[in-house]
């Protein structure tokens, strides 16, 4: 058994069920935020629930997001010692940077945040809200931009066959940096708007017609039709950016053999790497000129160009329409909802029938991002540095294949239990409603005693 | 010694990583052993054991991301060498760690008709991860050379960690509940001395035999003299513990958190022994901390982070604590 292939599916696998989660716990840090200010300024207790209800969503994530990210961290050295080895000297500040000023952060106050309601000030409890939010964002700033930096390696040179850093500024702001980050954040807000949009879309079909109920399905439906556009244009500068840093990546998204002007947009294909063509194509004529270079004369990249040096084109192909295709599925969901609920405020049941496994529309979009820029910047793991194949360690095969195979298995059963605790937590909210009076709290009042009481 | 940048940087930076890990044993070794101690609890008990960690693991399961972080980018050689002799050890204390920290979580959120099958899980991953940290301490102390003998002083220490574990996790059940399940605490952290104090014996003995080097460095006059104050020390802690267990809990709840400030110092005595058997190296008799180290350049500029924010982290872990301070009460969200 091949080492290579087994410990590269391995940290694909662990990377993909990690990411699952940063995806979540980035944007709904900031809705939890939005939900905490509405109370503070209104008083109504409804978006305290919403809060209530989220947060658990958010202890949750966190907790996956946590131990998995902690399996990366020792993976780096099981699997991949030639990769610290090779640029430890520029990827070790930045992870020690996301340590020390994001993950404490989010760490400490997370309990304050969970469970400080009734211990600690108001003031108190929306701070450690802004802190816990502000952390994973600074988390996200770091990873991505030393991610970014392994897709556009700038600001370093090398000595002795290992990376040194000249200039730290040009490291952190590499040039993909600025698009992949802008990218990753509005992802994280479609994945948790469509989160939040579908579960409170169950809770509208079990019967549930509760103020809270209703707040976050506003939240959740308007924040993904204000985002979606958006995405849609940064995902197209990002494109740009990429066309000029990494031209093979580009090739492979629209699964181009021959550079040239006048290259059609490949909408489907079975692209064939040993042929060097695809079967079954169906494209619009001019179309990838026009979207890449907006001229129908424009040169696009093509895959011949780069012969043993560009990424496999099926993979890469396929997840960019994936991807393309749930934005384009989460625009329509999105803007329809977002027009009753505006216009009729009501929510049509089969558009309610829609939005329930939209709920992890965001999930698949990310994932099916996230495959092809990094299966995108193969065979290089640092593009231009460090091969993949030369990073891998001396582990046996057998080894890699066994903890795979267990990695596997847990992961899947955990993905099963998240779900069901999530449809769970709906359900339970929308039995409990606003009927309920919160634990503790006499009448209206949403008063807390003084801390240390 | 010149004590230029690049001299002093590596050992800055091994200093760092060893109170990292320091203070990640003493604070998730309470969270771990409280998850070992989960098996002689029953359901109410069991919630009470959570409350009483529930705000606080999460940050201190941050100290090993930042002591492996520092592991990984101040001796990124080493980090490699290690975790590569140690890949099955590591893979199965990751199952442990993910399992317990999911569990953690989803005991609260489940069903109730399911929470048990979620706190059996919590115990099996605590214990699991403490089983497998004891166990790569064994294997490192031995030089990382796992033979029939290795394997065999690896699962001697894994069983003494985690009764070490789980003493740390009786005493800081001491110092957060009160009644039945304190007096049980007091209980089980007796039997878990006995088997914790013959750990640290057992460590304390292979080390020195299992490298003439360090052998040598322990053995010889004039620094036995400097040294023996730290196996003194260890044992006459451990005697005034097991002493004072017989008068736990004692009237109006004083010097509940005696215990496990006791057992934190005999933590950090015992690391102390460690650090100096090793120095100067970080992979045992292959590579010393400089050899492993990263430029000089990169580590100035994590210092430089490290610096400024390490105290912040000090400060704000210590108001957290403090929030939460007193008895554990159960936990809700709302």
């Amino acid at each position: 058994m091949d080492p290579l292939i087994l410990s590269r599916i391995q940290f694909g696998a662990n990377i993909s069920f990690h990411i699952l989660f940063p995806a979540i716990t980035i944007a709904l840090g900031w809705v939890l935020l939005f939900f905490k200010l509405r109370y503070n300024r209104t008083g109504d207790s409804a978006w305290m629930r919403a809060y209530f209800t989220w947060v658990k969503v958010f202890a949750l994530s966190f907790a996956m997001g946590v131990v998995s990210g902690v399996t990366m961290s020792f993976q780096f050295g099981t699997n991949w010692p030639g990769y610290m080895e090779t640029v430890g000297n520029i990827a070790g500040p930045l992870l020690a940077y996301e340590i020390l000023t994001a993950f404490f952060l989010e760490a400490a106050f997370l309990g304050i945040m969970l469970f400080g309601f009734r211990r600690v000030s108001n003031r108190i409890h929306t701070l450690a809200t802004v802190l816990v939010a502000g952390g994973t964002t600074v988390s996200a700033f770091w990873i991505i931009a030393l991610n970014s930096w392994m897709q556009t390696p700038a600001g370093f040179e090398m000595r002795d066959g290992k990376a040194h850093a000249v200039d730290w500024w040009a490291i952190v702001f590499n040039p993909s940096m600025p698009y992949r980050l802008v990218h990753m954040l509005l992802a994280s807000g479609l994945t948790v708007s469509f989160l939040i949009a579908g579960l409170s879309a169950l809770r509208y079909l079990s019967g549930d017609r509760s103020e809270s109920m209703w707040k976050a399905l506003r939240t959740g439906v308007f924040t993904a039709a204000i985002l979606i556009p958006i995405q849609i244009f940064a995902g197209d500068q990002h494109g740009l950016n990429t066309l000029e840093h990494q031209p093979q990546k580009i090739a492979a998204m629209e699964a181009n053999w021959n550079t040239g002007p006048n290259v059609p947009l490949v909408l489907f294909a079975l692209p064939d790497e040993a042929a060097k063509e695809n079967r079954f194509e169906i494209a619009i004529p001019d179309g990838a000129s026009v979207v890449l270079r907006h001229s129908t004369s424009g040169v696009v990249p093509g895959l011949n160009d780069y012969p043993g040096n560009h990424p496999p084109v099926f993979p890469v192909f396929w997840g960019f329409r994936i991807m393309v295709g749930t934005g384009i599925l989460m625009l329509i969901v999105s803007w329809s909802a977002a027009f009753f609920l505006k216009r009729r405020h009501s929510l049509p049941k089969p558009l309610a029938l829609i939005m329930v496994p939209m709920t992890i529309s965001g999930w698949v979009a990310t994932l099916a991002g996230w495959y092809t820029t990094e299966i995108g910047r193969q065979p290089w793991l640092v593009t231009g540095v460090l091969k993949t194949a030369d990073a891998v360690g001396p582990v046996a095969g057998s080894h890699v294949a066994l903890t795979l195979a267990i990695y596997l298995i847990l992961y899947v059963l955990l993905l099963i239990a998240y779900l069901g605790v999530l449809v769970h937590l709906a359900l339970k909210a929308a039995k409990d409603g606003d009927a309920s009076p919160l634990p503790g709290v006499m009448n209206a009042a949403m008063s807390q005693p003084a801390a240390g009481e | 010694m010149s004590y230029d940048w690049p001299t002093a940087l590596p050992l800055i930076f091994a200093g760092l990583m060893g109170l990292a890990i320091l203070i990640y044993v003493i604070l998730d070794g309470f969270d771990l052993g409280i998850g070992i101690l989960f098996a002689a609890a029953d359901d109410h008990e069991q919630d009470t054991m959570i409350a009483a960690i529930g705000p606080f693991w999460d940050a201190n399961e941050t100290w090993l991301v930042l002591a492996v972080g520092l592991l990984l980018v101040a001796f990124p050689l080493a980090h490699g060498t290690i975790l590569s002799a140690l890949y099955i050890p590591v893979f199965v204390l990751l199952v442990g760690l993910i399992l317990r920290g999911v569990a953690f979580d989803f005991r609260a959120k489940v069903p109730a008709g399911s929470k048990h099958r979620w706190n059996r899980i919590f115990f099996l991953g605590s214990a699991v991860a403490s089983l497998a940290q004891g166990y790569m301490l064994g294997v490192y102390v031995l030089g990382l050379d796992v033979g029939l003998g290795g394997i065999a002083f690896g699962a001697l220490v894994a069983l003494c960690l985690s009764a070490a574990y789980a003493a740390m996790g009786a005493a800081w059940l001491i110092y957060k509940t009160e009644g039945e399940l304190q007096r049980k605490a007091v209980r089980w952290l007796r039997t878990a001395l006995v088997l914790a104090a013959l750990g640290m014996v057992a460590v304390s003995l292979a080390t020195p035999f299992a490298s003439p080097r360090i052998f040598d460095k322990w053995f010889l006059f004039p620094e036995i003299l400097y040294l023996s104050p730290l196996p003194i020390l260890s044992a006459l802690l451990f005697v005034w513990l097991w002493r004072q267990t017989f008068h736990l809990p004692k009237p109006d709840d004083r010097h509940a958190l005696t215990p496990f400030l006791t057992l934190a110092a005999i933590f950090a005595l015992g690391f102390a022994g460690l650090a100096w058997s090793f120095y100067p190296f970080v992979v045992p008799d292959k590579l010393t901390i400089w050899q492993a180290a990263s430029a000089p350049e990169s580590l100035v500029v994590i210092l430089v982070g490290v610096v400024v924010v390490l105290p912040i982290i000090i400060f704000y872990s210590f108001y957290a604590y403090r929030v939460f301070g007193g008895k554990a009460t159960d936990l809700t969200y709302d």
